[in-house]
């Protein structure tokens, strides 16, 4: 029983009732409280701070944590519909969201110590810590393995250096994941290792710009973060990280959120499409009457059913915990540049009403360059995929 | 306190309806089904007197087929305690279902009953009325505002009548039925869906509880509302009025 026709192949009934009931909570959200702001948000370059309460309140701050951190002991499949439902809305809103769970809780969860746990992962869930993940630099997006950060060991903890950029959430962060080399050995310079570190916004040598000039993820803020001799006490360092494994691993969470969530972006521009093709008379007839709009409508619907079967098949082999990274790339990786074809299609079709913030599509379209470029770009995972396939490495 | 919520499955208020050909009822096929939004409002209710009194149990009933099971989880994942799902087949009228949770008010002996007016698919408004006088407890319909004394033996209910506003009391136990603008629900959350798995859904078989459910009304015929005529242009305002005037007659 598809519950909209955005759902061809009845998805639905895949779902458990749990799993539909996540997704009804969250789309009632998005319908009723986000969307009637997000123009204004688009507009400004704000993020709705506002909502963050509500959001907590609603449980989509680490839902998958355990109950006993304060998360919702929910499964991937509904995080998964939770992070669609929230892109419906705008990407800027699922970002936020994804770097609060995928980014920041599940490295603490995973990597953290007891007492970093307990004391993030539950003021996290209630929306009163905000964090973000540091570990692009202005000369290391695709490659972050050459990132240039430091981190010394001194008397009681370390001391950092470097710069992180396009940090979403960064300048309202109370805390960051940052990332950074630290010699084990200081004189041995081949004891470097990648470590994670948790840095509170109030540390000395700890600034966190915002970057302005975006026209993309508007409704999102984006930041850089300056660490200037800053120091951050022994507990700080995640004792689980060790290399770029640990922060690749963050990504692989974010990307299967992402995955689904840029269904939901072009379920938002294909129904605005649609319904403006039924309505909108030129020459003879309505457009969706012509076999050229038709044509792309139905491969808008095509691509859009069969990223939703890839992403269902996709969370329940991570719920098995059967999933490969490689698997995430495809997703992300057809998954998002599927969305931006489609939202390109769709702003087309509204003639110069695509142009317009009257209607949701050049808003999606925009905020998808970024989403097709960030948490690895469509060919950094073509060439991910092409390896795995080959078993020959093109990245370098 | 324990409250009785009874919850209806309708169809959700925000899709299109038709009727099916033979006119014997509507398609369900492709339609979304929710709680009954007066339902919802009692659930409501319920959850925000067991927060003010704490120890209150709120108790879920539904009647219908199995899948009312979705909208029972639902109440859960909202905060209510249990629920029972009456299984049933076939459409209800009102004093059956009101004498089926008169049953069941025997059995769990709340002190209030708190159900919506009306829902909104046969819009009967009766079920909580028939419910009361069954009982033969006292009933306070169209809630706007319900309030309890210090002792929570007492309740204070506005109602909205035509016009205005009626304020009701009652000692408890009793039956009161909701408005629209008693309360806006609240969302399940996301902890609260997964609580919800952990709670006892009670099925009980209809005809366990010994009740004639022979249906005293008949639907004969379901129709669509007529379609509406095409509007028409008029030049010139002075057109308008007169038309407004003439035809209209509504100035
Ligand atoms: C709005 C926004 C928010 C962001 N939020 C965060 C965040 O919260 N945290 C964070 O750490 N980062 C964040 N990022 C950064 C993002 O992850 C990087 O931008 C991304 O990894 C790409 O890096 P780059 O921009 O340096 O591009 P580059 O790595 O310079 O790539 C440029 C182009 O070269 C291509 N390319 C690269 N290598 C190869 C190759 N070997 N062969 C062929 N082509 C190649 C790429 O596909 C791309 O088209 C964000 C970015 C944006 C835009």
């Amino acid at each position: 029983m598809p519950a909209s026709r955005s759902d061809f192949y009845a998805v639905e009934d895949l779902l458990s009732v749990e799993e539909r009931a996540v997704r009804d909570t969250v789309r009632r959200f998005v319908d009723d409280e986000f969307l009637p702001l997000v123009r204004q948000h688009f507009t400004d370059a704000t993020f709705p701070t506002e909502l963050t309460p509500r959001i907590a309140e609603l449980g989509c701050f680490g839902p998958t944590v355990p109950t006993e951190y304060g998360g919702a002991g929910l499964n991937s499949v509904a995080y998964g519909v939770m992070t669609q439902e929230l892109e419906r809305g705008d990407s800027g809103l699922r970002s936020f969201a994804s770097v609060q769970s995928s980014l920041v809780m599940y490295p603490i969860l995973t990597f953290g110590s007891e007492a970093q746990k307990r004391h993030w992962l539950p003021r996290m869930a209630r929306g009163e810590a905000i964090g973000c993940f540091g570990l692009t630099e202005p000369d290391f997006g695709s490659n972050p393995g050459g990132m240039i950060t430091r981190a010394k060991r001194v008397d009681g903890g370390f001391v950092l250096n470097g710069t992180k950029r396009w940090i979403t959430n960064g300048s309202i962060a109370d805390c960051a994941v940052v990332w950074a080399k630290l010699r084990e050995d200081e004189s041995d310079p081949k004891s470097e290792v990648i470590r994670g570190f948790i840095v509170e916004k109030e540390r000395a040598g700890f600034s966190r710009p915002l970057m302005h000039g975006k026209w993309s993820l508007r409704a999102s803020i984006t930041s850089e973060l300056i660490l200037e001799d800053c120091f951050i006490p022994e507990e700080n360092l995640m004792p689980g990280t060790g290399g770029l494994k640990s922060p690749l691993m963050c990504l692989t969470q974010a990307r299967y959120g992402i995955a689904w969530g840029a269904i939901g972006a072009a379920i938002a521009c294909y129904e605005s499409a649609l319904d403006y093709a039924k309505s909108r008379v030129v020459f003879a007839r309505p457009i969706g009457g012509y076999q050229l709009v038709q044509a792309k409508l139905v491969d808008m619907l095509s691509e859009i059913t069969k990223a939703q079967l890839l992403c269902w098949r996709l969370g329940r082999l991570k719920d098995a915990g059967e999933m490969r990274p490689e698997q995430v790339s495809l997703a992300k990786m057809n998954n998002v540049s599927q969305a931006l074809r489609i939202a390109r299609v769709a702003r087309d079709i509204l003639g110069a009403n695509g142009i317009t913030d009257d209607y949701p599509i050049i808003r999606h379209m925009l905020n998808l360059e970024t989403v097709n470029t960030y948490e690895g770009t469509e060919d950094v995972h073509r060439l991910t995929l092409g390896r795995d396939i080959t078993g020959l490495n093109a990245f370098e | 306190m324990k409250i009785l919520v009874p919850i209806k499955r309708v169809p959700d208020p925000q899709t299109n309806i038709s009727v099916k050909g033979d006119g014997t009822g509507i398609v369900t096929d492709n339609v979304k089904f929710v709680i009954n939004p007066f339902c919802e409002i009692a659930l409501e209710e319920a959850l925000r007197i067991k927060e003010q009194q704490g120890g209150a149990e709120v108790v879920l009933v539904s009647i219908g087929q199995k899948v009312a099971q979705e909208q029972l989880r639902t109440g859960l994942a909202m905060g209510a305690d249990r629920a029972i799902l009456v299984l049933s087949d076939d459409e209800l009228d009102a004093a059956t279902t009101a004498a089926l949770l008169a049953k069941l008010v025997d059995q769990e002996k709340p002190e209030l009953v708190l159900a919506g007016k009306q829902a909104i698919d046969d819009d009967a408004n009766q079920t909580g009325q028939i419910l009361a006088s069954m009982l033969d407890w006292p009933q306070a319909t169209f809630a706007s505002k319900v309030e309890f004394s210090g002792d929570k033996k007492d309740v204070t209910v506005t109602r909205e009548v035509d016009g205005g506003l009626e304020t009701v009391a009652f000692t408890l136990p009793g039956v009161i039925t909701t408005d629209l603008r008693l309360n806006e629900p609240r969302y399940a959350s996301l902890p609260g869906i997964m609580k919800a798995r952990k709670k006892e859904l009670k099925e009980i078989p209809l005809a366990e509880l010994g009740v004639d459910a022979k249906p005293r009304v008949k639907t004969h015929k379901v129709s669509p509302p007529p379609k509406r005529a095409a509007g028409r242009k008029v030049e010139t305002v002075q057109e308008l009025v007169n038309l407004l005037h003439t035809e209209a007659k509504l100035i």
